[in-house]
């Protein structure tokens, strides 16, 4: 009974508690509501996910009203694998947000925080299990505002700016997404992501929905900070509070890359998008720039916040270089790394957290000599880094692996060659941080520094031990990624 | 059964030596009772699978699918078997060696020294037994990583721009060339598994197999062929006994041990040589031969010189797989046994100079010897073995990669040997016999009257001469390096001596891989 609700369950928690945390105010009440809501729609999401793989494809009708009328929720393996990651990193960073918020907010509001939080759960959420295309907006809406909120809860005032330039650029994005689904609409009279798909083939691809299928492209690139169209996303990952920059790297730009997806393969249709537009090529272009630009941009950076939010771009362009050889291995190896990227990242940046957490800063002078004083942080660093650089028994190493033998089966062996190349500057920039919290002497005033309290260190080291274990035991993420990418080529 | 527990537990064995030494990490000696009963029980574990393996079983272990037909499996054939034997045998003796020089030399971290150490050891085996590519690519990354921290042991400046060169080569290879062979290995072939005769024949153009062979042959960046070799030298910064196990024996053997793996088993031995594929590679080795021992002639510091010899040596196993014949594969699998006892036992006397005088230049070694004549004894017979004369182990490889070479009709690369070995010659007997000869620089100034015979022996005495010195001066006070560092080097050098007489049996446990 319980069950048939589920897809609709998992939004529902995260909406009804975040005011509940503006009800109840207290520090800890609303900490308390926000770890229930989190880990209540994990649940959901993790029976969903079994679900969808025992019995395929989910749909539920929004208050019992049929589609195309009413609202369709639709997941299939690609819903629940970001469900799964969404409603998994919300959770791991939930219980870390406690303690990391005392340096970096006002203590006694820090029920708004819980509450932007959850709202932003809940409309990354809401995209991810959504089958309508008005709908998948407003949810992505909602995540964008309370991203903005807590972007510009960041303790550096440049959080304000970046939060802007994040809100602008986001605006331009929304707006062009929104231009998209209203000409999709008025070009076949319907809503439905799955009718649109239907639709779209008797109604001709005519100019209409070529602009609308380029103002999507342009508008969710922007979204997901598709080089060159990232400019906003270093400066917020980096003044963001870093809890936040853990939850969005993780959670946010893969959302976006869904509705890439969805829209690209289902909703356009596979022919479409790519025999009849030329788009794998500009795609796979801007990938590997994406690859090496900001991978180098990266290297130079003082702030490790700022290496990671470059670097977060950079491994935007692996997924999308995956997407852009429209093969069932591209595909899987894209949303492979899509998953493993979420480990990695929400890894780095709780780590990150962590160090702020006891030394202010997250400069990478500043991080002199941080092994000898905070050993268990840096050995998280290192485990998280090696993930990211794809050393084997690392989940990233999977990905790598699933993205060369994609390009090797094309018989693109320089892409493969550009792949391997660009992990190898990554890991440039991974051993200037380690070389530096382990070779240099600590600044004097940071020689006494303690360890970071378990409450951060635990939910990093859960996202750290998460990266090798799913290095090791990959049938999970790799099943479901390979279903989904079955059926985004096969059901078009 | 029985076998694959023995797998498991040699390869689980180091590891939970591993968490043992860190929870002894602020009780030395128990610390290292620790590792030294590690490394005996994996030695035993080890040795339990010589039978089975002599008997022409090849005893497998399957753990885990990591993806969809990639295993994490283990199968131990007769290389393998014998790189395990010697890597496992060496760390005991290492181990006692490591107490002698870590405590002599004061040196600090040493917790965290033995817990890498034996993740090191850890994932040699783990590259010994290795039952496919997949597997050894992990195992041969994770020992990349692992010796990261012992090369950067001391934390100073230099040992970090050590560190960059040895990551930074063994990296880029390793995940730029050798990741994107096997890949292709396995987009073409559809199997890493290690077979007898190869799995790439028909699988991929004739022409394309260079291409291959290259990106595994400078991917495998520890079989320091030049001009990634580099690293090798670099990683001489780090305590002398990992210079020793690891730089002499684990990581570089497992570098040629990937080498001959992937002639043998992957590519086929006569795929390799009816496409004639490996040409290059031998001109290739033959240089670095060549080079690399007239670096060492240049270098100063014992050390360096040894780690030029190191990447030499492994050229020569290089140079064995690319001949691709029957004898010059039994002679470079052999030559991993032979130069490993060879060189450790070399590194080890390097280390035991350095403890006993603090001595790292060869100039500065004048008359040593007569303070520490049990490892300058010990030195003479690893470099002999080393040179490759009889009655020392070494001999037999050369002779038998020669052989390869006779049989390949490459004439030229006996040639090439055979200049080798007076090169070999050249730049390690003069540290033997400075350490006999020529004026005792410091310590004749301070006594102030010393004995003429010493003044007066300048720098080229006939060998023989050298003993009746030795006689005639039992005054000088022996000063040797600690009990833990002489013992084991005899040891080793005893066996090289043995490894002359039962090369037989090597021969006989090897002789299947070529069948």
């Amino acid at each position: 009974m319980l069950s048939s609700h589920l897809p609709v369950l998992v939004i529902i928690i995260p909406l009804i508690a975040a005011p509940l945390c503006i009800l109840f105010r207290g520090k800890d009440q609303a900490f308390a509501i926000t770890l229930l809501a989190t880990w209540g729609s994990f649940a959901c999401a993790c029976v969903i996910a079994a679900q969808v793989m025992s019995q395929g494809e989910i749909s539920y009708e929004l208050g019992g009203w049929p589609p195309p009328i009413g609202i369709e929720l639709r997941i299939d393996a690609l819903n629940a694998l970001i469900l799964l990651i969404v409603s998994g990193i919300g959770s791991v960073v939930a219980p870390y947000s406690r303690n990391s918020l005392l340096l970096e907010y006002v203590e006694d509001r820090s029920y708004m925080y819980y509450s932007s939080y959850l709202l932003c759960l809940c409309g990354l959420m809401g995209v991810s299990v959504t089958g309508d295309a008005f709908n998948l907006f407003v949810f992505l809406e909602i995540s964008s505002l309370s991203s903005y909120v807590l972007i510009a809860l960041g303790f550096d005032r440049r959080a304000l700016t970046a939060s802007y330039q994040y809100l602008i650029m986001g605006t331009i994005g929304a707006t062009f997404i929104v231009i998209s689904i209203g000409l999709l609409y008025q070009a076949t009279g319907t809503l439905n992501m799955a009718d649109i798909a239907e639709r779209l083939p008797q109604h001709g691809y005519d100019r209409t929905v070529i602009a609308a299928f380029a103002f999507l492209v342009i508008g969710v690139g922007l979204k997901m900070a598709l080089f060159p169209l990232h400019q906003w996303l270093p400066n917020a990952y980096t003044y963001a509070p870093s809890t936040v920059s853990a939850f969005l790297a993780a959670t946010a730009t893969k959302v976006s890359i869904y509705i890439l997806l969805r829209f690209l393969f289902t909703v356009f249709g596979v022919q479409f998008s790519f025999d009849v537009l030329p788009t794998a090529v500009p795609l796979m272009i801007l990938a590997i720039l994406a690859m090496f630009i900001p991978t180098i941009v990266a290297c130079f950076q003082k702030n490790v916040k700022k290496i990671l939010a470059y670097s977060s771009v950079a491994q935007i362009g692996y997924m999308v270089l995956g997407i852009s050889f429209v093969t069932v291995t591209g595909l899987t190896a894209g949303i492979l790394h899509l998953f493993n990227h979420a480990l990695m990242k929400g890894a780095l940046f709780l780590v990150l957290g962590a160090v702020f957490y006891r030394i202010g800063s997250c400069n990478i002078d500043r991080m002199a000599g941080l092994a000898r004083t905070m050993p268990w942080t840096m050995a998280a660093f290192v485990g998280g880094g090696l993930s990211l650089i794809g050393i084997p028994m690392t989940a990233g190493f999977i990905s790598k692996w699933y993205l060369i033998q994609a390009s090797i089966e094309k018989g693109w062996w320089y892409i493969a060659v550009l792949i391997v190349v660009s992990s190898l500057i990554a890991v440039i920039y991974i051993w200037r941080v380690i070389e530096s919290a382990y070779f240099r002497e600590p600044p004097e005033d940071l020689i006494n520094v303690k360890e970071a309290p378990l409450s951060l260190l635990i939910p990093a080291w859960v996202l750290v031990l998460g990266n090798v274990y799913f290095g090791v035991e990959t049938s999970l993420p790799l099943s479901m990624a390979e279903l989904a990418a079955k059926t985004l080529m096969g059901g078009s | 059964m029985q076998d694959q527990v023995y797998i498991g537990l040699a390869i689980i064995l180091p590891l939970i030596g591993t968490i043992m030494i860190w929870m002894s990490g602020n009780r030395p000696n128990q610390r290292e009772v620790v590792t030294i009963i590690t490394a005996g029980l994996t030695f035993l574990c080890v040795l339990q699978l010589l039978p089975p393996v002599l008997a022409g079983e090849q005893p497998e272990l399957r753990v885990s699918e990591l993806l969809p037909g990639l295993e994490l499996a283990f199968k131990i054939e007769p290389l393998g078997m014998m790189f395990a034997l010697i890597a496992s045998f060496l760390w005991i003796i290492t181990s006692f060696y490591a107490i002698g020089y870590m405590r002599g030399h004061h040196e600090p971290n040493q917790t965290r020294f033995y817990m890498c150490f034996a993740v090191a050891i850890s994932s040699a085996l783990a590259i010994a037994f290795s039952g496919n590519m997949f597997t050894l690519f992990i195992a041969y990354e994770v020992l990349t990583l692992s010796t990261y921290p012992l090369v950067t042991h001391s934390q100073t400046d230099e040992a970090r721009r050590a560190g960059r060169v040895y990551l930074g080569i063994l990296m880029s290879t390793s995940i730029g060339l050798l990741m994107i062979g096997i890949i292709w290995t396995w987009a073409a072939a559809g199997t890493l598994d290690f077979t007898q005769g190869g799995i790439l024949k028909g699988k991929i153009d004739d022409g394309l197999v260079i291409v291959l062979l290259f990106l595994y042959m400078y991917g495998i960046g520890k079989a320091a062929l030049m001009p990634i070799h580099r690293w090798l030298p670099a990683a001489m910064v780090a305590p002398t006994p990992v210079s020793a196990l690891l730089h002499a024996v684990a990581v570089v053997k497992a570098g040629v041990f990937t080498v001959l793996k992937v002639i043998i088993y992957i590519f086929g031995i006569d795929f390799l040589t009816d496409t004639g594929a490996s040409v290059w590679l031998m001109y290739v080795a033959a240089v670095t031969i060549i080079l690399a021992s007239l670096v060492a002639l240049t270098k100063d510091n014992l050390k360096a010189r040894l780690a030029y010899s190191t990447v030499s040596q492994l050229a020569y196993i290089v140079l064995a797989g690319a001949l691709a014949t029957s004898h010059s594969l039994i002679g470079g699998a052999m030559h991993i046994a032979m130069h490993a006892f060879g060189k450790i036992t070399l590194f080890f006397c390097a280390g035991a100079i350095m403890v006993a005088s603090h001595k790292t230049e060869i100039s500065q070694m004048r008359g040593l010897g007569w303070r520490m004549p049990f490892t300058f004894a010990a030195f003479l017979i690893g470099a002999l073995s080393v040179i490759g004369l009889p009655p020392l182990g070494g001999s037999w490889s050369k002779w038998y990669i020669a052989l390869g070479a006779a049989d390949a009709d490459q004439l030229i690369f006996i040639a090439v040997l055979m200049i080798s070995s007076l090169l070999n010659i050249a730049y390690l007997i003069p540290v033997f016999a400075r350490g006999f000869f020529g004026p005792r620089e410091e310590e004749e100034a301070q006594m102030a009257g010393g004995h003429d015979g010493d003044h007066d022996g300048d720098h080229h005495p006939a060998g023989q001469d050298n003993h009746g010195v030795a006689s005639t001066v039992p005054r000088k006070r022996i000063a040797e390096a600690p009990l833990f560092c002489v013992v084991p080097l005899w040891i080793t050098a005893l066996g090289c001596v043995a490894l002359f007489v039962y090369a037989d049996r090597l021969y006989d446990m090897l002789s299947p891989i070529v069948n």
